[in-house]
């Protein structure tokens, strides 16, 4: 049963092409029309929508009276990754959603307003923020995504000297490597990066904490630390077949797409993503625009349980996504060369019991296998937890979410903070770039706390 | 962060955005909020024998779905007693020691009135006085307000009068329901003003109901005239502040009023002659918090053109605000539209077409596309279609190299005088 095609990968224009951002940015007519739509609220709601509470009345204002570099001030000064969230932001679950004219009209374009604003801070090459005066004190992030960079950033304005470990080698986290670039390229993000670190931040790319540098170094040398390490790639699905060749981690999947033509050979092929949230979206569309002939995403559930937002599924639709609904996989088929050849499915049905979710729990309707043929497999069921970083640091978890108190955002240890998708799931918040950046500047303002009321001074009379 | 800090005529402030006298400051609650907010002065609401307002009051001209392109009121001065207002006015400048706390007054045209307020108000301690002859309603039936502010010998007369019993400085607000602002400035400043300060609000009616034949608005169905202002009003307000400005007559300094709703209204004021601004229907129109995005946008300005001080900008365009007879007959601009950006609504060539002076042609290139093009050898240089044109940036005004030399009218005159006299000193030979 050998039915490979002969499979190419993009030509580098193609790529150029494909991968260029999407949503075309607003015109200034576009831009001052919508600015002036906006009623500026009094305690507006759009403001309590945002988890960062971007002042959005004010900047549009700014925007209304050709006041961009104000604009941008004051966006940055609540969100220090404002710009990528100017993008990826869900923001008719946030902002725009709680627009009040979403009844009278239509609900302004907070987003794009948002995006005209940052873009003209990122032509514009001007530094928006300065560092604090120094307090003597430093403090260590591992991780530069959204979290550790808004904690960095909040540190510098407030004197501290922040020193940034980040595993690859560029910071930005998921906003550098890992959500498609036709939604959010790369340059927004190293823009972000850029601004923390003309603060006096120092991002030392390619050092893995608990590898390169070991964790005992770090409570020794800095006052404090923050665990803003994200989480890790797809988790295997633990069924037979997942090493053949053609078989892909949803998330190093998108992140060889990010700067360069992936080594993939996509052209042509058929596709299937496993999963329905966020990264099997990315990875479906992805799949689409490196040039697949037919991209189906199987999920065993329906579309209501779906944890991808509408926008994103709506995106996926028209890009010619298809949806295989209520099927599950059950094992990968590969050719005597082990090369992927099939999927076996089966199709599910929601039972009435619910899970530990609230969902329904979806079970295989027996002898309802099927062999779907495909040339590659994307695993996208979600992301690993980094339980031997936890391990090292010591931290008390709950199956790799760790544990931290909301208000001081403390952890287990007495220096060690934590902000981002590290501390999500089981309950505590939801993973989007927006809430990492709030709880980065939340672990940054505790720290700043902390220290106010202790009387030490140095790192080595702290007490542990 | 430039320097923002203007003085009036001896009143500081750190910044050039004042309350107008009007409802933001009609108490020491709200002026304080308003001072929290970052206003940097305000007029306190005129003083003056307590009146009765009525209900309703205020009516607003909207425009194609913006609110209030300008506003229209039939309020007096302050319904509360002069007591109640002096002890939040004392109370209001111990708080706020570095704020500009300014008092509006208006009292009957008698030297005693004047002299027994001006020493009442003063005796709290506020920074300066700011004379009221300007509201055009209710109080100008009762020989005060307007009534006094279009004579200019009243004006003169109660200034020196408010002038000999003070010791801050007197500010004289003036009327706009005039034909030449200048003549009562002129005897504002006779009269010993330290500043004017315009416009008050101009004679207005904003609108008739047409279902119910009622004004608007009507007090129990009945109207009356009221004042206008708003953004509406600002052209009429800048050019007699320009007006002022560059009158030498009108020697003192200028606080802008008017229309005035950002940071760039406040810099067109700024720099047509004014100190500082005071601004009352956008503060009305939002809440005080207005005044953080014009300090911002005001600060971001100066900081992007190097200027180091706001005061820097103060009258740097009246010497280029000249008259009709000083302007250049031979400089010359047209049209030019930019094929590639626009959009074809064919607003310009219709406009150009019926009302001015139809040089705009409709063509269609090689590829059957439409587009416009301006006849520049017939183009007059109106700029019609360049305020019609709906895009940014379409339609250029450009300037074109005239065959005559710079000829203003009055250089034309002199021209023509001095040949008449060569003529006739020719002919008397
Ligand atoms: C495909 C995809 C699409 C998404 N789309 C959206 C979207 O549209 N909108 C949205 O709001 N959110 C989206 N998200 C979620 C969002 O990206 C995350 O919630 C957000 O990036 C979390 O930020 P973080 O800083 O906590 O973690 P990350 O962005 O994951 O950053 C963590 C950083 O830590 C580094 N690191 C890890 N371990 C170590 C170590 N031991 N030493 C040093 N450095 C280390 C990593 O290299 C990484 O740079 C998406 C996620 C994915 C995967
Ligand atoms: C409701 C209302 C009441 C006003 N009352 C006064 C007043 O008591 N004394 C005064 O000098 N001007 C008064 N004014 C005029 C304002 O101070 C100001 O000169 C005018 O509104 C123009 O400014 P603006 O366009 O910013 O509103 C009033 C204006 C309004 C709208
Ligand atoms: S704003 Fe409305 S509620 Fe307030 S006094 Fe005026 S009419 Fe009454």
């Amino acid at each position: 049963m050998d039915n490979h095609k002969e499979l190419t990968r993009l030509t580098p224009e193609a790529f150029a092409n494909n991968f260029a951002e999407t949503v075309p940015g607003l015109t200034r007519k576009a831009a001052m029309e919508e600015s002036n739509r906006c009623l500026y609220c009094y305690d507006a709601p759009c403001i309590k929508a945002c988890p960062t509470s971007i002042n959005i009345p004010s900047f549009i204002k700014r925007i209304a009276t050709d006041n961009l570099k104000g604009s941008a001030t004051a966006i940055m000064d609540a969100n220090p990754v404002g710009a990528s969230c100017a993008r990826v932001c869900p923001t008719e679950e946030l902002c725009e959603g709680a627009c009040v004219l979403n009844d009278e009209s239509e609900p302004i374009k907070i987003g794009l307003l948002q995006r005209y604003a940052t873009d003209w801070a990122v032509q514009s090459g001007q530094t928006l923020f300065k560092p604090g005066p120094s307090n003597g004190r430093k403090v260590a992030i591992i991780g530069g995504g959204p979290a550790g960079l808004s904690a960095a950033r909040e540190l510098a304005r407030d004197g501290f000297a922040v020193v940034v470990f980040e595993a690859k080698p560029q910071a930005g986290g998921l906003d550098t490597y890992g959500i498609v670039s036709f939604r959010l390229p790369q340059s927004i993000s190293l823009w972000e990066v850029e601004q923390v670190e003309k603060l006096g931040v120092e991002i030392r790319t390619g050092i893995r904490v608990g590898v390169d540098v070991t964790v005992e170094e770090l409570l020794a040398e800095y006052d404090a630390i923050i665990l803003a390490a994200g989480m890790g790639n797809v988790p295997n699905l633990g069924i037979e077949g997942e090493q053949l060749e053609g078989v892909y981690d949803a998330i190093e999947y998108v992140e060889a797409t990010k700067s360069d033509v992936p080594p993939y050979p996509i052209v042509g092929a058929r596709v299937a993503v496993i999963g329905a949230g966020n990264t099997a979206i990315d990875a479906a569309t992805c799949s689409v625009r490196l040039g697949a002939s037919n991209v189906k995403m199987v999920y065993r559930r329906t579309k209501d349980e779906m944890t991808a937002y509408d926008f994103e599924y709506e995106f996926a639709k028209q890009e010619g996504v298809e949806f295989s609904w209520l099927t599950a996989p059950k094992r990968i088929l590969g050719d005597s060369f082990g090369r992927v050849t099939h999927l076996e499915c089966v199709r599910m049905e929601l039972s009435n019991a619910l899970g530990k979710d609230g969902r329904r729990i979806p079970t295989p309707i027996e002898g309802s296998e099927f062999l779907l043929p495909v040339d590659a497999v994307i695993l996208a069921i979600g992301q690993k937890r980094h339980h031997g970083l936890i391990d090292l640091l010591g931290l008390e978890h709950d199956r790799g979410v760790v544990l931290i108190d909301e208000t001081t955002r403390g952890t287990s240890h007495p220096r060690i903070f934590a902000a981002g998708d590290i501390v999500f799931g089981n309950g505590q918040g939801e993973a989007m770039v927006v809430s990492a950046a709030e709880q980065g500047k939340q672990a940054a303002y505790a720290i700043s706390r902390h220290f106010a009321s202790s009387s030490f001074h140095s790192n080595d009379s702290v007490a542990i | 962060m430039a320097d923002l800090r203007i003085n009036l005529t001896g009143i500081p402030s750190p910044n050039p955005f004042w309350l107008a006298s009007a409802p933001p400051t009609n108490t020491g609650y709200q002026v304080q909020r308003a001072f929290e907010a970052g206003w940097g002065g305000a007029v306190w609401k005129t003083l003056g024998d307590p009146i009765i307002n009525t209900s309703s009051r205020f009516a607003a001209v909207h425009f194609n779905g913006q609110r209030v392109a300008g506003f229209n009121n039939i309020e007096l001065i302050t319904d509360r007693p002069l007591e109640v207002n002096l002890k939040e006015i004392y109370e209001t400048k111990k708080r706020f020691p570095n704020h500009a706390v300014v008092v509006s007054l208006m009292v009957e045209p008698k030297r005693e009135k004047w002299h027994e307020i001006v020493k009442k108000v003063e005796a709290v301690g506020v920074d300066g006085l700011e004379l009221n002859f300007g509201c055009p309603h209710g109080m100008a039936e009762r020989g005060m307000g307007s009534a006094s502010g279009q004579q200019p010998d009243l004006v003169e007369m109660q200034t020196m009068w408010a002038k000999e019993a003070a010791q801050t400085p007197v500010i004289v607000k003036l009327t706009p329901n005039i034909t030449d602002i200048t003549v009562v400035a002129r005897h504002a400043v006779m009269g010993g003003a330290d500043a004017v300060s315009l416009i008050n609000t101009i004679n207005s009616l904003a609108g008739v109901d047409i279902h119910t034949w009622n004004t608007v608005p009507h007090v129990g169905g009945k109207g009356a005239h009221g004042g206008y202002c708003g953004p509406a009003v600002k052209p009429i307000a800048l050019s007699m502040v320009a007006e002022c400005a560059k009158d030498p007559k009108v020697s003192v300094p200028i606080s802008g009023i008017g229309g005035i709703s950002s940071w760039q209204d406040t810099v067109e004021f700024m720099l047509m002659g004014a100190t500082n601004v005071q601004i009352c229907t956008a503060a009305m129109h939002h809440g005080f918090r207005i005044v953080e995005e014009m300090i911002d946008g005001l600060n971001n300005y100066l900081d992007d053109k190097g200027i180091a001080k706001v005061t820097d900008l103060i009258g740097q365009t009246v010497p280029k605000y000249s008259t009709w007879g000083e302007l250049d007959l031979n400089y010359q601009v047209v049209a030019r539209i930019n094929a590639e950006t626009c959009i074809n609504c064919n607003k310009c060539h219709i406009a150009c077409e019926d009302t001015s002076h139809q040089c705009i042609d409709r063509l269609t290139d090689a590829n059957g596309k439409a587009y416009l093009k301006v006849r520049e050898e017939d183009c007059v240089g109106c700029n019609l279609c360049a305020i019609v044109c709906p895009v940014d940036g379409v339609i250029d005004m450009v300037e074109v190299q005239g065959t005559h030399a710079p000829m203003t009218w009055n250089d034309r005159q002199k021209a023509l005088a001095r040949k008449n006299s060569e003529s006739s000193e020719m002919e008397a030979v």
